[in-house]
């Protein structure tokens, strides 16, 4: 079976990703594309109805880690090791959330990844995160 | 000794601060869909994240989600340095806590940058965390965040984060 696949599998299957209604837009070799739509539950200022850091860097967590697993020089599994985020502007209430991941290094226990995030506006994005994973065997 | 107030009973002071720190944590949904609560001990506060399948991230292990610690770790700095300012301004009786007993909110603390380090996997059981607050300025914080499971000295993540503090025309 190849690496993109199980990466999908393994992603699709984890019960938080699924909770926070994330979906696997896309995946490629060392790049993963992911959306999580707006929901009230994960407002993280009830006055303007903007949805909560901790939830988009769930996302960008996530898409991050399926990056690394469907890089080439990639084994199979990971975990993080330290992400980083920075956070641009609020994310505009009612529109859906996708992040773009991209592994851009593999060394033999370390993955580096950039990732960033955007509402329906493209051109300003919501945050940006860098961080680096272990890289171990699918377990 | 006259002219000196008598200390209010200390289960009226007790249940004040409880009811204040209680509708701050209980006005932000995704706190609640997480299921953080806060324990306070004076103006010390533990967060603690009771596990829940729907936390997990990894099943095979199983650990919790990477995303749901950063989010404690954040919920956790967030809250405790609101707190921090606000209890300063309850205690020099510049704030009412009645004032967020009904619902009337404070701005929160606006996160600028937030790095979380993993230092183990968050195991399925519950969760533990403070912070502490390195810089509370005007407009600028920093906060340091250590998060625990069974062993304090053990501690699972931790984060640091600089934040933007609301405008405080309460």
């Amino acid at each position: 079976m190849d690496k993109t696949k199980i990466a999908r599998q393994f992603i699709t299957a984890i019960p938080h990703a699924r909770e926070l209604g994330m979906f696997l837009d896309h995946l490629t070799d060392g790049i993963a594309v992911m959306s999580m739509p707006y929901d009230e539950r994960f407002v993280g200022d009830p006055a303007t109805g903007v949805i909560h850091g901790g939830a988009v860097f769930a996302l960008l967590d996530t898409c991050s880690g399926a990056a690394v697993m469907s890089h080439a020089r990639s084994p199979g599994g990971t975990a993080t090791i330290d992400l980083r985020i920075d956070y641009m502007r609020a994310a505009t209430p009612g529109q859906r959330i996708r992040a773009r991941a991209e592994c851009y290094h593999v060394t033999r226990n370390v993955a580096f990844v950039r990732a960033t995030a955007t509402d329906d506006d493209d051109d300003l994005p919501v945050a940006t995160a860098s961080g680096s994973f272990t890289v171990e065997g699918l377990a | 000794m006259t002219s000196r107030k008598r200390p209010e009973p200390v289960q009226v002071v007790k249940q004040r601060r409880d009811a204040a720190l209680r509708a701050l944590v209980h006005g932000v949904p995704y706190i609640q869909f997480l299921g953080v609560e806060f324990d306070r001990r004076g103006d010390e506060l533990t967060a603690v994240l009771p596990f829940h399948e729907k936390l997990i991230g990894n099943p095979i292990l199983p650990a919790i989600h990477g995303g749901v610690t950063a989010a404690f770790l954040e919920i956790t700095a967030v809250i405790c340095l609101s707190w921090a300012t606000l209890w300063e301004e309850i205690e020099a009786g510049a704030f009412d806590p009645e004032r967020l007993v009904d619902g009337k909110i404070p701005r929160l603390p606006k996160t600028v940058s937030f790095t979380v380090d993993y230092l183990r996997s968050g195991l399925p059981r519950d969760a533990y965390a403070r912070a502490q607050v390195n810089r509370s300025g005007r407009r600028y914080a920093s906060v340091h965040v250590e998060a625990w499971q069974d062993n304090r000295e053990r501690p699972f993540a931790q984060a640091s984060g600089h934040f933007l503090m609301p405008n405080r025309d309460v």
